[in-house]
């Protein structure tokens, strides 16, 4: 699992070679607060790094979150839509937003461990 | 950056864990560990304490009497400040001479004087208008802590720490005695819930507060659930809905302004931009402050576009989510023509045009105790 500065994690598929699923540490949901919305991206759809790729609405106010990496969104959290405080409630588990098909993994490589992550917050 | 800052609650917001931030030259808790949502759902069901010691509190004496303070008053306000009853309190506007917003604040009517509640970002601009505008009134800046505690709980808890809080109606002031000195109360509120909000001496602040959490049903509820409480509750947000610009017409608060100042009535008009305030009672302002219920699930907020077809016909002052009405909620200026209930608008959001009605305030009725 790797992590960004922006605080979304990465977790490379097993079953499913050069796919990644994204979601946002608890760190960040915890910043977000309370989350009642998520608007996410459609499949199919294919995105360059930084693009924003989903919205995600806390009580407070709206955040974007960025593609991590250059790719295509194979597949979405769609239970996400009827309740989006599974990204408080779990988010490095049923809280994740999209999964994403890479070229080429060592894109990856450039992100933090866990062990930085938790240095870098 | 002038230095924010603190009121007299500042370490007990620290000590329960608030998040601090900058509002209106002060630092204030926005949430508290348990997040906004549950602060939101905590009033609604037990009972809110916040800190308000921000706001301004402001005291009109006039040398012969209360009487004579709010007939000065009367020339600032549109309201009907002589007929307010000793120990009882009324929500009030300060108008500029273009008939727009400058403030809006409660005035009490008490023994010797007017005691006035008013927004945090305006205090220094109303006590300047103030003294300007009532010369012979001494006008005062009263330093102490408030404190509002919001729910059904509220009652129990404030009569549990200052008895006599009970036997009082909504709108109704008195000071109650208690351990931490005496306690200027007002059965009142920015939730839409029965409540109180208390003026204690500052020094006396951190321990009446404590005593209120000691009771049942009691949280600490910062600035984003206030928010939440007051959109749910349909009340206006100075600096957000209503501003120097708008109207009290247009902004929907017609029912602040009683019959005895409109056209025909005994002391109509006499105050800044009457004029136009009773020009658009008689006729109709141009646009309207509505509620507004997005259809979908995403939120509204502040700033979003409406149209109806290609026309451009109004835009969202607050919007957000109603974490008790579970569901997005906005209000907003609609051109006159569509701020009919059930008029479908289209709200622009990142691109898309999304369905959303208009629809009657506030969104959850008030519990206020009559």
């Amino acid at each position: 699992m790797k992590f960004t500065e922006e605080h979304e994690w990465l977790r490379p598929e097993e079953d499913e070679e050069n796919v990644v699923t994204v979601g946002i540490t608890e760190y960040a949901a915890e910043q977000l607060g309370d989350i009642v919305f998520v608007e996410l991206p459609e499949e199919g759809t294919t995105v360059v790094k930084e693009d924003d790729v989903v919205v995600i609405e806390s009580v407070k106010a709206a955040s974007d979150i960025m593609a991590p990496v250059d790719g295509e969104i194979v597949e979405v959290n769609s239970a996400l839509e009827e309740n989006p405080g599974l990204v408080n409630e779990d988010p490095l588990g049923a809280g994740w937003f999209f999964k994403i098909r890479v070229e080429d993994m060592s894109a990856l490589d450039e992100f933090m461990d866990e062990a930085a992550y938790k240095k870098f917050i | 950056m002038t230095e924010l800052l603190r009121t007299p609650l500042y370490g007990l917001h620290d000590a329960l864990g608030g998040k601090m931030v900058p509002f209106a030259g002060y630092e204030m808790p926005v949430q508290y560990p348990i997040g906004v949502m549950k602060e939101h759902v905590a009033c609604r069901t037990g009972a809110g304490l916040f800190d308000v010691s921000h706001m301004g509190q402001i005291s009109i004496r006039h040398p012969d009497g209360p009487d004579a303070a709010a007939a000065a008053l009367e020339r600032l306000m549109p309201q009907d400040v002589i007929g307010l009853k000793a120990g009882r309190q009324r929500y009030g506007l300060l108008l500029g001479d273009n008939g727009g917003i400058l403030d809006d604040l409660m005035v009490a009517r008490r023994d010797e004087d007017l005691f006035l509640v008013v927004n945090a970002a305006n205090k220094v601009a109303d006590l300047a208008l103030l003294r300007d505008g009532l010369p012979e009134c001494e006008v005062t800046s009263i330093d102490r802590a408030l404190i509002a505690l919001q729910g059904p709980a509220a009652e129990a808890a404030l009569e549990a720490v200052a008895g006599g809080a009970a036997e009082m109606s909504f709108m109704d002031v008195a000071t109650l005695d208690s351990a931490f000195g005496p306690l200027w109360v007002s059965r009142s509120g920015y939730t839409g819930e029965d409540g109180f909000e208390i003026s204690v001496e500052a020094d006396q602040a951190e321990g009446l507060a404590r005593a209120l959490l000691d009771q049942d049903g009691v949280v600490p509820v910062g600035l984003g659930a206030r928010d939440s409480l007051r959109l749910e509750a349909g009340l206006c947000l100075h600096g957000q809905d209503i501003d120097a610009h708008t109207s009290p017409v247009e902004a929907n608060l017609l029912w602040a302004i009683p019959k005895v100042r409109r056209q025909g009535g005994d002391r109509a008009g006499g105050f800044p931009g009457a004029e136009r305030v009773l020009a658009e009672i008689e006729g109709a302002p141009t646009r309207l402050r509505v509620g507004l219920l997005p259809e979908g699930r995403a939120p509204m907020r502040a700033g979003v576009e409406l149209f109806s077809g290609d026309r451009a016909v109004g835009r969202i002052a607050s919007g957000g989510f109603g974490p008790s009405v579970e569901h997005p909620i906005a209000m907003g200026y609609v051109d006159i023509d569509h701020a009919g209930l059930g008029t479908r608008l289209e709200g622009e959001l990142r691109g898309r045009r999304l369905p959303v009605e208009v629809t009657g305030l506030p969104f959850r009725p008030a519990t206020y105790k009559r």
